[in-house]
């Protein structure tokens, strides 16, 4: 059975958000990139459901630019067999990756595409709910456990009420929240493996999708600044400042 | 004039409270605003819901496979009801509307608008991108309709004296039986949910140990608060990893928020840029969570907290 895994190359969690100062974005240029913490989650999710035996092939796959190919390199070293880069330069929006992802995900057949609840640069938490919608399969989003077996995936996932178990048919998408695993530590054998790994290049056109018109980015800006408090100096003081203002 | 429709979640027929802030955005928008409930028996839910201010009619779907607000069997019903003529469809940034409503979009072919937190006008919002490091405004496609989450932080609830009547209605589409509801364990802990929760104490590194995150607990029972973690306390093994306030983790809006032995990585003040009053206390006096600290104590939290908590 084949899995698919989506990884986006995201700026990375410990990079300092600047603002451009006339408001087109946030500054790109200059700063590290890694693959979002919960695509690498889903990548780790694939390799131990192999390693299990309960897949046969990890197919990892993003779209973007030729410096994607790092993140896919990564992918790879992590234990994708081999790995698809839809190569676009321009902005892509969740719709229009879901439909690219979708397409790649028929194409191969899998049976399982597992990918990040959200990507930490737009945080639109779209894509895999769209691909599921896009196939008429099943989703399971925000998942924390997940277990295979006869055709079906039991799947807990974490809702603002607790923990919900769904059970699902396969082929289905699913996606990963933080607590699903905790990604492993790369070997350096495994990143040179992975520098023989195939990669296949396509492009929307070859995966018949055109980007949709989306949402048009007027202005971006920096959230309001919270400004630098008192400090206090004992216990007490702390107190009478909290009680002062109401606040307990 | 815009005609919104509104998802009104809910669970064993009571409405989420989130669908009284849903409102409010959606008043900002202007125009008729209905909510659909979508249940087994929506009778209550659907009563609360005629009840909010500036709801002009409330829809009741009732149908068994309703009973567990499942995405792939909502999400049909949404798609055709939207068909009637909204301008735009909303449902609330709870992990419920998070889970549905791309689904719903992808089947109408727009573009969904994640996280509203304002609302310029009908195709106008403000959406947080980067953990709320970064506030984008984007111009949606009116056509065939603005499909948008609500960010609960960033509204205030509509009151409950009004009226509105309640049609109940059916849609006649099939439902795909490939997912099954089997469970729902709810979180059992006596401590109010991180995510809901008004105070949060929150502890990092330099608790040291499992064991000393008791003075957290303390601090936080004696506040009524709930409790949360830094990466560094959770990457450690302190505390299980559903504590984690950060990018990563929870991203959280409390009225009181304490970082106690937290240095304030960026990663865990994203987590905390809406918190309300920011209390920090830590040895370190250089550690960065006190550039954004409303109240800063620089003290051993050892024998700190524990005097907070005997002084409360």
């Amino acid at each position: 059975m084949k899995a698919l895994v989506s990884v986006k190359r995201v700026v990375d969690y410990n990079v300092r958000i600047q603002v451009k100062p006339d408001g087109s974005g946030v500054v790109t240029e200059g700063v590290k990139f890694s693959v979002n913490p919960f695509d690498e989650i889903a990548m780790e999710e694939a390799v131990r459901l192999k390693e299990k035996g309960k897949i046969t092939e990890i197919i990892a796959v993003t779209i973007g630019g030729a410096k994607c190919e790092e993140t896919l390199r990564t992918a790879l070293a992590f234990g994708a067999d081999r790995a698809v880069h839809v190569k676009e330069e321009g902005e892509i929006q969740p719709l229009t990756a879901a439909q690219a992802l979708a397409a790649v995900f028929k194409k191969e057949g899998a049976q399982l595409f597992l990918l990040g609840k959200q990507a930490i640069d737009d945080d639109a938490n779209q894509t895999g709910q769209m691909v599921a919608a896009l196939l008429d399969l099943p989703q399971a989003t925000f998942a924390s456990k997940v277990e295979l077996q006869d055709g079906k995936a039991t799947v807990t996932r974490e809702v603002d009420a607790g923990l919900e178990t769904l059970e699902i048919d396969l082929p289905a998408i699913i996606t990963a929240d933080l607590r699903l695993n905790e990604p492993r530590y790369l070997k350096l054998p495994d990143i040179m493996k992975a520098k023989k790994k195939p990669i296949e290049a396509v492009s929307l056109a070859d995966l018949g999708v055109t980007a949709i018109a989306g949402l048009k980015a007027t202005k971006t800006a920096a959230p309001p600044k919270r400004s630098k408090g008192i400090v206090v100096k004992t216990v007490d003081e702390l107190i009478a400042a909290l009680k002062g203002k109401g606040l307990i | 004039m815009s005609k919104i429709l509104i998802i009104g979640q809910q669970a064993d027929g009571k409405l989420s409270s989130s669908i009284a802030k849903v409102v409010t955005a959606a008043k900002l928008v202007g125009g008729d605003i209905e909510v659909a409930v979508f249940a087994k028996d929506g009778s209550s839910a659907a009563a609360e819901a005629a009840k909010l201010d500036g709801v002009t009619k409330v829809l009741q779907i009732d149908r068994p496979e309703n009973d567990h607000g499942l995405a792939a069997v909502l999400a049909p019903q949404v798609v055709e009801l939207a068909k009637k003529g909204y301008t735009h469809v909303f449902a609330p940034g709870t992990t419920f509307g998070k889970d549905l409503l791309p689904r719903v979009a992808a089947k109408l072919g727009v573009q969904q608008v994640s996280d509203v937190m304002a609302v310029h006008g009908p195709t106008s919002f403000e959406r947080p991108i980067y953990a709320g490091n970064a506030i984008v405004t984007v111009e949606a496609p009116a056509a065939p309709a603005v499909v948008a989450t609500i960010r609960l932080a960033s509204f205030s609830a509509v009151g409950s004296s009004g009226s509105a009547p309640v049609e109940k209605t059916s849609i006649d589409v099939a439902l795909p039986t490939h997912t099954r509801f089997i469970k729902l364990e709810a979180q059992k802990s006596e401590r109010p949910e991180l995510q809901s929760a008004t105070r949060v104490v929150s502890g990092g590194r330099a608790l040291g140990s499992s064991e000393n995150f008791k003075v957290i607990y303390d601090l936080a029972d004696k506040l009524k608060a709930g409790v949360g973690a830094s990466r560094a306390a959770v990457d450690s093994g302190y505390v299980p990893n559903d504590m984690q306030v950060g990018q990563t983790g929870k991203i959280i809006a409390p009225e009181l928020y304490f970082a106690i032995g937290i240095s304030g990585a960026i990663q865990h003040l994203a987590g905390i840029k809406d918190a309300r009053t920011i209390v920090a206390i830590n040895k370190d006096a250089e550690a960065p969570i006190f550039e954004v600290a409303d109240f800063g104590l620089v003290a051993d939290l050892f024998t700190a907290v524990p005097e907070m908590t005997s002084k409360l």
